[in-house]
């Protein structure tokens, strides 16, 4: 094993960017999971199967329709938005009275039939997907293959515009009055019930674009999704539930954290995200960004 | 969560105030049932069914009782797992004492993770329990002693207080039922304690719970200790069963099937999560054959009692038997 | 149903006890595997069809054998696995189990099997603790194991120049002992072990490993993990142009279906020890085509082959003693006899449970030198067969210092 000492400082600054770049998948994937929840209240546990559609979307209008990588970035997720909103008018409308666990539970139910269906048809050890900016360049401390630096840059851009709508523009004042006094903006002439659903389809966009991302990355495999939400859902909740902000900036820091441990002591990599959130509840039980309710 | 349980506490009591004798009688009748069982049923199967359902009952104590949602009890079961095959395999336990082991080290982590979990609420005690599951989950698979992936095989069925033996699975179902019962008996009685009227007071009104005097965290934190305790003891029935203890006791899909079983059955009621750890777990047998398909319909059932039947298999049953008891009692 | 099943086991007892000698010589065979997750591929529903075709070839009804085949889905969880091990042989009356990948699952089903006194044939699993300190006499390991990938990648790129290695670690103790194996075989060949780390489960990047490996200066990054993770390491170091920068590639367990999944473009150039290789000679040939006809077209992995392979020996080991019921003196007759069959050739079952046959180096190819689907080895070295395992002086296995 390294020791702090062992490790050239150029390489520490690579694993740092690796840390990023693993970070913009965590952030892209809360900030969809936080959008929901502060939104809708729905604790989104199908959020990690909509990534893995998303994926599945891309290999399939590659393989089956000849769509390019770049097309599929665009439609896959909006294929996978569409699937999500009817999703959210026949089953989740209905719980939206009720406690928070029976939106999980649902939530939980659909991400196994999802997982269980695409298991059925493509096997579990996954499917190749090229990738299309092929290359890198090298920084000196570090070769950054040119796809993961796209992946970072996009994930920013999305990120921060998901923000400034939501925070900064009338359209996401109206969203967010709408999840305060439904009643009251509904009196205004706000059709409510189908910002909601436009709101849940947005979420899973996001979900599934960060999946078109992965696709090159990682190998499209039906599992990829189960093994990733729980790790989401600990960003969420270190960053504070519903926080927009509080999800991006914990989804990067988690990554840097992440990709820290595993050069210090790598076989707690995927432990370590629990053990924050685990301090961060006993601390600060509203997560790092959020407001105590 | 509080709107079905409410609605469901009140048709509870309704039964078992119209008799309990004939409850007795019930109770009396599906104990021959059980003894009688394993010369029609195949014995490790029920074996099964038992530990399963021990354990969702003390599951259900958290969620149906005070209700709150744990996320990682798989912890206590698969810790108590390790813990009893371990003392067996390896120090030379017998059987009695490798599951006093398994259930004192589930009881103790029950109070550990219970004094930092009882502080919150909610969906943030749900994400403390599941961290502190996880962070369990990575020690188990970096100490030495649990044989990491492979977990520990084979652990031996050595005679129950040294002298009866307990290799034939007939035997053993015995001593399985024997605990099931003392368990289901000791949650029974929990629940119609004046103890457990003040947890569910909490349930219904904390701030009230609070006001009327009631040291709520005290409360909460025994309930939390006596239901790990009871998961730990399931567990360690089960490592008599199988022979066996692994990662998937101790993994959080462990702690998903336990509030499936109990959300399936219906929380809040005292025979809920037997029934539902009962079609979970037959489900899961019978439906092996069918491969990937064990997915998809586990999701559907998911799906279905979220959606259609809230209050469980148990739970709309006595709603039925409540609203025909009620107008014939009219 | 499940009353019949046992009036089925309790009449076919009676019916041994009557007739022996005119009554065909009932035996149940269960395929018991991953159908459906991380193992599905390599062997799952293939494993069930390559025992059904064992049956059929041998012959089993003109033999006097009744065979049956029966399979089901472990999921991946020792308790599902061990309670269908035990149900199989309490109430269905199956008299040997086949296959069972994942090693934790393959351990407890060989305990049940000798508690029951039945036969267990492992193919797919890796861990060599099968016939070591966990053998029994009801246990035979058929197609390879860790020590056996170890031994065969390990040496043949130390000779070949790959003498400096650095290690990603699949963290669980099927990780730890092919790391374990490799880098013992590794040093006793003059190589050294720059350094290693340990990947948990559950990672999908691996990056930041593969950056490490890469400022580690060995020759060889070793992979010492399975399934989903090799492949993502092996996609990655593409990625991050690791064997572009000179550094090569060592997959210590990679099946067939893991090439297939990659690609070729990505998986080029590996090395990799297997036992078996469909394109290798005409009876595998002929046993792929039939596979690939029945099985949508994909060719059978070295561990569906050894499944045909292992219960084809069992067969005749059934065949000689006229009867299945005795778990211990059949695998007792199944080493006694050689093993000859068309997919692995000569050989023999040590009294440790070991199938011995040769193993085999190869190289992935080149796109430009690929046929088409599924053409992806060419043969690199032989390693012969009194070579391929742990020899018994090392052994840890109890039977062997008894006998």
């Amino acid at each position: 094993m390294f020791e702090l000492l062992g490790i050239p400082p150029q390489a520490l600054f690579g694993q740092l960017l690796l840390g990023l770049i693993n970070g913009a998948f965590y952030a892209m994937l809360s900030l969809g999971l936080a959008v929901i929840f502060g939104l809708l209240n729905v604790i989104n546990f199908t959020h990690g199967a909509q990534y893995m559609m998303g994926a599945f979307g891309a290999w399939m209008l590659l393989n089956y329709l000849g769509v390019p990588f770049w097309g599929a970035l665009v439609l896959s997720p909006i294929i996978v938005a569409i699937i999500g909103m009817v999703i959210e008018r026949t089953l989740l409308r209905r719980l939206y009275q009720l406690d928070h666990l029976y939106g999980l539970l649902l939530t939980f139910g659909l991400a196994l039939i999802f997982e269980g269906l695409f298991r059925r048809q493509y096997g579990s050890s996954g499917l190749p997907y090229n990738n299309p900016l092929p290359g890198g360049t090298n920084l000196g401390f570090m070769f950054l293959p040119n796809y993961r630096a796209f992946v970072v840059v996009a994930s920013l851009v999305v990120c921060f515009a998901t923000w400034f709508v939501i925070e900064r523009t009338k359209l996401g004042s109206y969203l967010r009055a709408a999840t305060e006094r439904p009643d009251l903006v509904q009196a205004f002439g706000i059709d409510v019930p189908r910002m909601i659903t436009l709101t849940y389809g947005f979420g899973v966009g996001l979900a599934a674009l960060a999946g078109v991302l992965a696709a090159p990355a990682y190998q499209v495999s039906p599992t990829m999704g189960s093994n990733l939400i729980i790790v989401v859902f600990a960003v969420v909740v270190i960053g504070g539930m519903g926080s927009i902000m509080g999800a991006i900036l914990t989804g990067f820091g988690l990554g840097v954290i992440e990709g820290l441990t595993k050069v210090f002591y790598p076989e707690a990599s995927s432990t370590v995200i629990f053990v924050i959130m685990a301090i961060v509840l006993m601390v600060k039980p509203a997560g790092l960004f959020g407001t105590a309710k | 969560m509080n709107a079905s349980s409410s609605s469901s506490t009140p048709a509870a009591s309704g039964v078992a105030a119209t008799s309990s004798s004939t409850l007795t009688v019930l109770g009396l009748l599906a104990v021959a049932v059980l003894l009688v069982a394993p010369f029609g049923v195949y014995p490790v199967f029920l074996m099964k069914v038992m530990c399963f359902a021990l354990f969702a009952c003390a599951f259900n104590l958290m969620l149906g009782y005070t209700g709150l949602l744990s996320f990682g009890h798989a912890m206590f079961f698969g810790g108590s797992a390790y813990i009893c095959a371990y003392t067996i395999k390896e120090m030379g336990f017998s059987p009695e004492l490798g599951i006093l082991a398994g259930v004192v080290f589930a009881a103790a982590l029950g109070f550990v993770t219970g004094l930092l979990a009882i502080r919150r609420q909610g969906i943030y005690f749900a994400m403390v329990t599941l961290a502190l599951a996880q962070m369990f989950f990575f020690f188990c698979l970096q100490a030495r002693f649990t044989g990491g992936e492979d977990g520990l095989q084979s652990v031996p069925r050595r005679p129950l207080f040294g002298f009866i033996d307990i290799t034939q699975d007939i035997h053993l179902y015995y001593l399985v039922l024997a605990i099931f019962l003392f368990g289901f008996l000791v949650i029974y009685r929990t629940i119609h304690s004046p103890f457990g009227q003040v947890m569910k007071a909490i349930r219904e009104n904390e701030p009230r719970a609070i006001s009327l005097g009631y040291r709520v965290n005290q409360y909460k934190l025994l309930a939390f200790v006596l239901s790990a305790a009871l998961s730990g003891l399931a567990g360690s029935t089960k490592v008599l069963v199988f022979q066996l203890a692994s990662l998937t006791d101790v993994a959080w899909q462990m702690s998903g099937e336990v509030i499936l079983m109990t959300l399936v059955g219906g929380m809040g009621t005292i025979l809920g999560p037997v029934v539902g750890a009962a079609v979970i777990v037959t489900m899961q047998n019978y439906l092996a054959g069918f491969g990937e398909w064990v997915l998809v319909i586990q999701g559907t059932i998911f799906v279905l009692a979220v959606s259609l039947f809230r209050r469980g298999i148990v739970g709309e049953i006595i709603a039925i038997a409540k609203y025909y008891g009620g107008r014939t009692g009219n | 149903m499940r009353l019949a099943a046992i009036f089925l086991a309790a009449s076919s007892l009676v019916g041994i006890g009557v007739a022996q000698a005119a009554d065909p010589v009932p035996v149940k065979i269960g395929v018991l595997n991953d159908q459906s997750g991380l193992y599905a591929d390599l062997g799952g529903p293939g494993s069930v069809w390559a025992a059904k075709k064992a049956v059929e070839d041998f012959g089993a009804a003109a033999k006097g054998l009744k065979v049956e085949v029966l399979a089901a889905d472990h999921q991946n969880k020792a308790d599902v696995g061990t309670s269908i091990a035990r149900q199989w042989y309490d109430v269905d009356g199956v008299d040997v189990i086949v296959d069972t990948p994942n090693s934790g699952i393959a351990l407890a089903v060989s305990g049940v099997t000798k508690e029951k006194n039945k036969v267990f044939i492992n193919s797919g699993a890796a861990t060599s603790d099968l016939t070591g300190k966990a053998c029994t006499p009801n246990t035979v390991h058929w197609t390879y194991d860790t020590w056996a990938l170890a031994n065969g990648t390990g040496k043949a790129i130390v000779k070949t120049g790959g003498d400096t290695w650095f290690f990603l670690t699949a963290d669980y103790a099927f990780g730890h002992a092919l790391e374990r194996d490799t880098s013992k075989v590794v040093t006793d060949n003059g190589g050294k072990v720059l350094g290693s780390v340990k990947v948990p489960l559950n990672n999908a990047d691996f990056s930041s490993f593969l950056l490490q490996a890469q400022s580690s200066k060995a020759k060889i990054v070793g992979l010492a993990n399975a399934g989903g993770d090799t492949i993502n390491s092996i996609k990655q170091a593409s990625e991050y142009g690791i064997v572009d920068g000179g550094q090569k590639l060592a997959g210590l367990l990679i099946f067939l279906t893991d090439v297939h999944s990659l690609g070729l473009k990505t998986a080029q150039g590996l090395n990799l020890t297997a036992a078996w290789y469909w394109d290798q000679t005409d009876a595998n040939r002929t046993f792929a085509d039939a596979f690939a006809k029945a099985n949508g077209g994909k060719r059978p992995t070295m561990v569906q082959a050894g499944v045909y392979s292992g219960v084809l020996h069992y067969l005749k080991a059934v065949e000689a003693l006229k009867s299945a019921k005795d778990g211990a003196a059949v695998v007792a007759e199944m080493k006694k006899i050689p093993t000859d069959d068309p997919l692995f050739g000569k050989g023999e079952v040590r009294i440790d449970g070991r199938h011995i046959h040769p193993m085999y180096l190869y190289e992935v190819k080149k796109p430009s030198e690929s046929k088409g689907p599924w053409d992806y080895y060419t043969l690199k070295a032989t390693i012969p067969a009194n070579e391929a395992f742990r020899p018994l002086s090392e052994s840890d296995c109890p039977l062997v210092k008894k006998g």
